[in-house]
């Protein structure tokens, strides 16, 4: 099978992969780049727990082919933090106890960043809304939102 | 074991699997007509994906149409709206002009899927997806949307009435694809809305939807009214009878009902697992109600503004 050659920027960094050209953006990400934040939970797009941002905007990355990626900017939650120094939406999910397994997180993560770079001071229902593609199964919501919240305050400072 | 079992299947049954993404309508027609069937155009891939994995589809050769300039562009002049047919859902929302002439058409967009989902899914994939419950099929219906077609012959139009023939099923023939929809700018005090019923607020699919376009003349009589519905037939329509209703007559409590009534008896569903024919019957005629309202109101206040 032909392999498709894909130049793109992951996390600020350039990077070349290979991949099936009906591969998906998440299987390339977890299996070809070894990035296995995102993680495959539904593979339809309903759980939210592949967020990337791709162009700055929020994405599935099952619902990405890897090709379509030539010549993109994709953010993954192992772009969030600086080094050692967690992103305060990673700080306040953790100070919160905001998560359980731990499979909805990275999603969680890149969506919250999505919505506070876009609005720096979301009301509880802007936020609950803006993660209705986001599932946790251990039903934790309420933590998230508020772990959230107080990240943004403290983003506003 | 599942995923060795589709790697298997993969293997043995598709070895040819290609990925084109021309930067020129005249070449995704070349692509599209040298493929035939085993070709599938892609714009925002979420119905296409989860088609994929779920192998209801098995293209030899997707066509990504997101690289060329046209279709993802949106053109407002004096007349017309363009929607280019691959623009994502999350990128039409950002200009608010566009909210400004179409509210309804926009509150469309707005209820497909997630934040994620609405990076990605457009208007066009929306509309040639072809499903009975699409979010945005009906908003187009009653602005007399038009639907700016591609193929080896050159460029057509097909009003968006005519576009979807049943479930999955479109107009587009061999070697065509969907470029842009053509709306043109609302005549003076009228308006459009869209209303959808769901058992969840977010992240589900239409028992019933109903969208609406009113013309309020002068003395506030309503001149014209368009009702589509959506979720109730093998496509979405436009409830004719429902409409002409209207039409020259006071827009009060009684006429209201009176196209109530004519929405139920238009509505043709089925019973499944999100409703019962008489139930989506009943909300058919509540929804189309309430879409009226909001795009009488929503007229009123553009004559007063």
């Amino acid at each position: 099978m032909a392999k498709h050659l894909v130049q793109t920027r992951l996390n600020g960094e350039p990077v070349e992969f290979l991949c099936d050209p009906h591969a998906t953006l998440l299987d390339a990400l977890r299996n070809t780049l070894q990035r296995t934040g995102a993680k495959e939970g539904c593979a339809s797009g309903d759980c939210g727990a592949c967020s990337v941002l791709l162009d700055g905007r929020l994405v599935c990355a099952c619902l990405v082919l890897a090709a379509e990626v030539e010549g993109c900017e994709v953010t993954s939650v192992e772009g969030v933090a600086q080094a050692a120094q967690l992103h305060p939406i990673q700080q306040k999910l953790l100070e919160h106890a905001a998560l359980q397994c731990g499979v909805c997180t990275p999603g969680i993560v890149v969506a919250a960043k999505a919505l506070l770079d876009r609005n720096p001071d979301p009301s509880e229902r802007e936020v609950r809304y803006w993660l209705a593609g986001n599932l946790c199964r251990c039903t934790g919501y309420d933590k998230i939102i508020r772990a959230i919240l107080d990240a943004a305050a403290e983003l506003r400072g | 074991m599942r995923r060795v079992g589709r790697l298997l299947t993969g293997l043995m049954d598709s070895p040819a699997r290609g990925y084109e993404a021309p930067d020129s309508v005249e070449q995704a027609v070349a692509l599209l007509s040298a493929h035939g069937p085993a070709a599938r155009p892609l714009a925002g891939g979420s119905d296409l994906l989860v088609q994929l994995r779920a192998g209801l589809q098995k293209p030899a050769v997707i066509v990504d149409l997101k690289r060329i300039p046209e279709l993802s562009a949106v053109v407002l002049d004096d007349e017309v709206l363009r929607i280019g047919a691959a623009r994502s859902s999350a990128a039409l929302r950002e200009e608010p002009s566009y909210r400004a002439l179409f509210p309804g058409l926009l509150e469309a967009c707005e209820l497909i899927g997630s934040e994620q989902i609405q990076g990605r899914a457009s208007i066009g994939g929306n509309l040639c997806n072809a499903s009975p419950a699409a979010d945005t099929v009906p908003a187009l219906l009653v602005n007399e949307a038009r639907c700016e077609i591609a193929g080896p012959e050159g460029r057509r139009f097909v009003p968006a009435t005519e576009f979807c023939t049943g479930p999955g099923s479109t107009v587009l023939g061999l070697g065509e694809l969907l470029v842009a929809l053509h709306i043109s700018r609302p005549a003076a005090r009228s308006a459009d809305a869209f209303l959808r019923f769901t058992p969840r607020s977010e992240m589900d699919i239409a028992v019933v939807s109903a969208a609406a376009r009113v013309q309020l003349g002068e003395d506030g009589r309503c001149l014209d009214a368009r009702l589509a519905l959506g979720a109730v037939g093998p496509t979405a329509f436009i409830a004719e009878q429902a409409g002409d209703a209207l039409r020259g007559v006071s827009p009060d409590d009684a006429a209201l009902e009176r196209v109530a009534a004519l929405a139920r008896e238009a509505a043709a569903p089925i019973d499944d697992k999100r409703g019962s024919i008489a139930y989506r019957r009943q909300v058919a005629g509540v929804l189309a109600k309430r879409a009226l309202r909001v795009a009488l109101a929503r007229a009123a206040e553009r004559t007063r503004g």
